[in-house]
Order: structure tokens, then C-alpha cells, then sequence
């Protein structure tokens, strides 16, 4: 009997004690963050979006070697002498004008892998994390600076200098020495 | 009142007692099914240290709206399976089940739907109604779960329709009526004419009634909370063991009549409880249009406080969800049929005794 009237007098109590709790929480600030509005402080180290300043990249290529997805492009072209390429912001002088620089965001892993060994460190990761899309294909990124028409022009530009110069070679001595110069393009891994 | 004005405006008995039945629904259950939902969703959510419902509106005051509209423009499903007849009308009857309560709620001096002298009887009554529609829906879905949520809802209700009738059988001893307007009266002036601190008449039984008053208040506040099915005790739709019980299979407007009617049963049972123990639609300090000598103001006076008293005992209930976990069939019955009836009948012998001396 007494048992009974325990049981029946413990659970009533606890009932307002856990009530009591309950009712204190509604007075405590809510943790919730309001996303869109209000956005976390992201960690230093954070690994989002990569971003290429194209003013610094010399495109060596090095990142693309680096990547282990394959998601980086890059093609270059080789600047005719006399034209002005710009320095970097350490000073280096560019000698290629990169007339591809794609990131492909949907293959990318987020390793940073790419990011170590860019000698002028231009290509680096944000704090930008949204950046979805409706096409898969809108996630390729083009970094390049350049227009459509001023990579073009730099094509074919090289492209006409290496014919004069093959053109002059050709005057000058006729000697079945050119095929070198193409092989000379680093082989794909 | 509100009956008499309505007649002397539109002149015909039928138009004025449709729009009289009308009203307690367009102008109360369906604004408060829209609160209240908001209300749970925020109780809820700082509860548990969340916001809850920020975006649509200030703090989220317009979500329901915004809820209501998808639920409107979604198919409406039947299963191949259900039993279509007693598919589409068991929402209806949960529905009506649970209006047909309001029709004897005295909202204020003025406005009551229909003024009958076996009003709680009544209410009691029409509150069994909805098991039906409850196990319709379950078998009619060809569920197990919703089978299996609708056979635990019909026991639960069963089970505590008696600890809350044994309570509102001592209530009915003191008092000697089983009118909810009459009940009401009786308990005007002050708060300490309420039933839950011993009724209007003062002498020694209004003392000694005290501590059974509690006791009964607390039995049947425990034993509504089951009959509405919200936690602690929901297990006829229980989330994680039984999807969501018997409105498993409905959808769109169908789902959002079971939903309208589980809210419109939340204010009514708190309303019970209001108009037994805690005055009903009477003020606890008195009423500011008596003391500027305003008299139409009364019955809006008496509207507000019935409704604030009714959205209180709402929201503890909705803390109460918030606070205990649900409970285990066995655990159900035991708190039933070993604790809230054989307590709710000692109280009764001993009130009976009290009254009679």
C-alpha cells in the first residue's frame, strides 16, 4: 500500500520536475544559427571553393600534375619574344600566356593538393561553399582572364611565329631538324 | 443571445441556427488550429534550444498559412487496397466527433451553440464519437500500422473515458447540474469561488474539498491528455513504432482534417477543464466593464478570459509533450486501471460523503 501511494506521488513529482527543466529551456538563447542570414565562422585551415588569381599564375602546370581527380586543365602558349607578359607578384617573369585554366568543381575532392606546390601561390582555396547548379556543366570553372578572341590571337600568333621561324630555318638551311622542337611537349602521365 | 441577435437580423430560425453552428468553427477552432500549430512548432522548438519557424512572417506567424495552402493543393490519395466509403468519411467523422464538442462549450455569457442541461453528459458523449471515425480510418486504410494505431486509440479512449467520467461525476455531486452555462454562473466572482479551490459556497466543505479538488483536477487533466492521444500518451500514433498511427495513409485535406480535429479536440478537453475546475468563462478579478459601468463588454471580457485559460491549459499540454517520453502500452493500462480509476473513485466516495453530510 505504501509502495502504491510512492509510486503514484514519485511519478506525479518527477513529472514536475522534468516540466520544470523544460520550462527553463524555454528561457535559454537557442542555439540555432539562421543560415542563410547569419553564416558560421569558418575554421582558418577550411577547404572550399579553389581560386586562381591569373595575374600571378605562370602556368607551369603544376597543379594539374598534383591533382589526383584530373580536374584541373591548363594549356598554354609560349609568348612571342618582344611581347610583354607582365611579372608576377614575386617578381618572376611569366613566359606563357595560358589560354586554358578550367577547374572542373564537380570532379573536384577538396584535397588542397594543388595548392602546395604552385610556386606563386595563386591558386588557393576560399571560403565560398556555395556554389551549386542546376547543370553539372556550369561547375567548370574558367579562371582565364583573357577573352575568347585574345586567346585566339595569342594562338595564333605563336602559331604564325613558329611558321616564320620553321620558314626561316627552311631558307636558311634545309635540314630535317624541326621535329625535335614539337617532341619536346611533356608527355601526359 | 448570440442566437436571438442573429434571428432578429435575418428572420428565420434555420438561417440563424446554421450561422450560429457555424460560427464557433470559422471564428474559433479554425484561427486557433492555425495558433496553435505555430504555438507547438515554437514551444517545441525552444524547448530544445532550436527557433523553430523563423521565415514565413514574424517569427514564423504565418507558417500554418503557408502549410495549409500546400496541404490544399496536394493529390488526394486512396489507396487501391482501402475500403473507399469508409476512407473518405472517417476524417469527416473524427471531425465532426470532435466539433460536435463545441456545440455545448459555453465560449461566453452571450455565446454558447446550444444551451442544454446535459451539456457535460453530452460532451462526453460526442467525445466517444470519434473513436469511431479513429478505427474507421484504421481499418479502412488496409494498414497494419494504421490498424494497429487505431485498436490502441479505441482501448486508450475506452480506458480513460472512466477516470474522467468518475471525476465529472463528483463535480456534477457538489454542484447538483450537469449544464456547463449553469456551472459556469456558479463560479463567477472571484477565483476563489472556482470549483478547483472548493465552489462558491464557503463553509468548512470548501476547505476540506481543497485537496480532492486537486487530485480530481489532476486525474482528469491526465486522463483527457489520453483521450486526445498527445504525449505522454500517444501511442495510437506513435512515430517510431507505428509511422503515424491510423492517418498513416491519408493525405492532402484529408490529413489536415484529422490534424484540425486533433487541435479542435486539444482546446475542448482543456475547455472541460476550464469550465469544471477553473471558473469557465468567468474573469478571476472581476470584469473592467462592470467597473465602468459598460455591460456589452462583459461577454467579450468573458470570451477572452475562457480563451486564455483554454490556450494556457493547451500549451501545457504541449509542454507536456515536450517534457515526458510516451509510454508503453502495459504502462497505459497500469496508469489507468490501477492508479487514476481507483483514486478517482475514492475521491468520489469521499466527496459524496462531504456533500451529503
Amino acid at each position: 500500500m505504501k509502495e502504491y501511494f510512492n509510486n503514484a506521488w514519485s511519478a506525479l513529482y518527477t513529472i514536475f520536475v522534468g516540466m520544470k527543466i523544460t520550462f527553463k529551456h524555454l528561457f535559454v538563447p537557442s542555439v540555432t544559427i539562421q543560415y542563410p542570414d547569419v553564416k558560421l565562422q569558418l575554421p582558418e585551415r577550411e577547404r572550399n571553393r579553389l581560386y586562381v588569381n591569373m595575374d600571378d599564375c605562370i602556368g607551369c602546370d603544376q597543379c594539374a600534375r598534383a591533382c589526383p581527380v584530373d580536374c584541373i586543365t591548363i594549356e598554354t602558349v609560349k609568348g612571342i619574344p618582344g611581347e610583354d607578359l607582365g611579372k608576377t607578384s614575386n617578381g618572376k617573369k611569366k613566359a606563357l600566356w595560358v589560354t586554358k585554366f578550367d577547374i572542373d568543381f564537380a570532379k573536384c575532392c577538396y584535397c588542397q593538393l594543388c595548392v602546395f606546390p604552385c610556386p606563386t601561390e595563386c591558386i588557393y582555396m576560399t571560403d565560398v561553399y556555395e556554389f551549386s547548379e542546376f547543370e553539372r556543366s556550369n561547375l567548370i570553372y574558367d579562371f582565364v582572364t583573357l577573352t575568347p578572341q585574345e586567346r585566339e590571337d595569342k594562338k595564333n600568333n605563336y602559331a604564325k611565329f613558329e611558321a616564320e621561324k620553321a620558314a626561316e630555318k627552311a631558307a636558311a638551311k634545309p635540314a630535317p631538324a624541326t621535329k625535335p622542337i614539337e617532341n619536346q611537349e611533356t608527355p601526359k602521365p | 443571445m448570440i442566437y436571438d441577435f442573429l434571428f432578429k437580423i435575418t428572420d428565420s430560425n434555420i438561417i440563424a441556427s446554421i450561422i450560429q453552428s457555424l460560427l464557433p468553427l470559422f471564428i474559433f477552432i479554425l484561427p486557433f488550429a492555425l495558433f496553435a500549430v505555430w504555438l507547438e512548432r515554437k514551444v517545441s522548438a525552444h524547448m530544445q534550444d532550436r527557433l523553430g519557424p523563423m521565415r514565413v512572417g514574424y517569427h514564423g506567424a504565418l507558417q500554418t498559412i503557408a502549410d495549409i495552402l500546400k496541404l490544399v493543393q496536394k493529390e488526394d490519395i486512396i489507396p487501391n487496397e482501402a475500403d473507399k466509403p469508409l476512407f473518405n468519411i472517417a476524417p469527416v467523422l473524427v471531425f465532426i466527433g470532435s466539433y460536435a464538442v463545441f456545440a455545448a462549450i459555453p465560449f461566453s455569457g452571450a455565446f454558447i451553440g446550444s444551451n442544454i442541461d446535459l451539456g457535460i453528459i453530452f460532451i462526453i458523449a460526442a467525445s466517444g464519437f470519434v473513436v469511431a471515425g479513429i478505427l474507421m480510418a484504421g481499418w479502412a486504410s488496409n494498414n497494419k500500422y494504421s490498424l494497429l494505431g487505431a485498436m490502441r486509440s479505441a482501448a486508450q479512449i475506452i480506458s480513460y473515458e472512466i477516470p474522467t467520467v468518475l471525476v465529472v461525476l463528483t463535480i456534477i455531486m457538489i454542484t447538483g447540474t450537469t449544464n456547463l452555462q449553469t456551472l459556469s454562473e456558479m463560479q463567477t466572482g472571484h477565483f476563489w469561488n472556482w470549483m478547483i479551490l472548493g465552489g462558491p459556497k464557503f463553509g468548512i466543505a470548501k476547505f476540506i474539498f481543497i485537496p480532492f479538488m486537486i487530485i480530481n483536477f489532476i486525474i482528469i487533466y491526465i486522463s483527457t491528455l489520453a483521450e486526445v492521444n498527445r504525449t505522454p500518451f500517444d501511442i495510437p500514433e506513435a512515430e517510431s513504432e507505428l509511422v503515424s498511427g491510423y492517418h498513416t495513409e491519408y493525405s492532402g485535406m484529408k490529413f489536415a482534417m484529422f490534424f484540425l480535429a486533433e487541435y479542435a479536440n486539444m482546446f475542448a478537453v482543456s475547455a472541460i477543464v476550464t469550465a469544471l475546475f477553473f471558473g469557465g468563462y468567468q474573469s478571476p478579478v472581476g470584469y473592467v466593464g462592470n467597473l465602468f459601468g459598460i455591460h456589452w463588454l462583459i461577454p467579450i471580457e468573458q470570451f477572452f478570459w475562457f480563451t486564455a485559460k483554454g490556450i494556457f491549459f493547451v500549451f501545457v499540454q504541449m509542454w507536456l509533450r515536450w517534457t515526458l517520453p510516451r509510454l508503453r502500452v502495459d504502462q497505459l493500462m497500469t496508469a489507468c486501471w490501477k492508479y487514476l480509476i481507483p483514486i478517482a473513485f475514492v475521491n468520489l466516495i469521499i466527496i459524496g460523503l462531504i456533500t451529503v453530510l
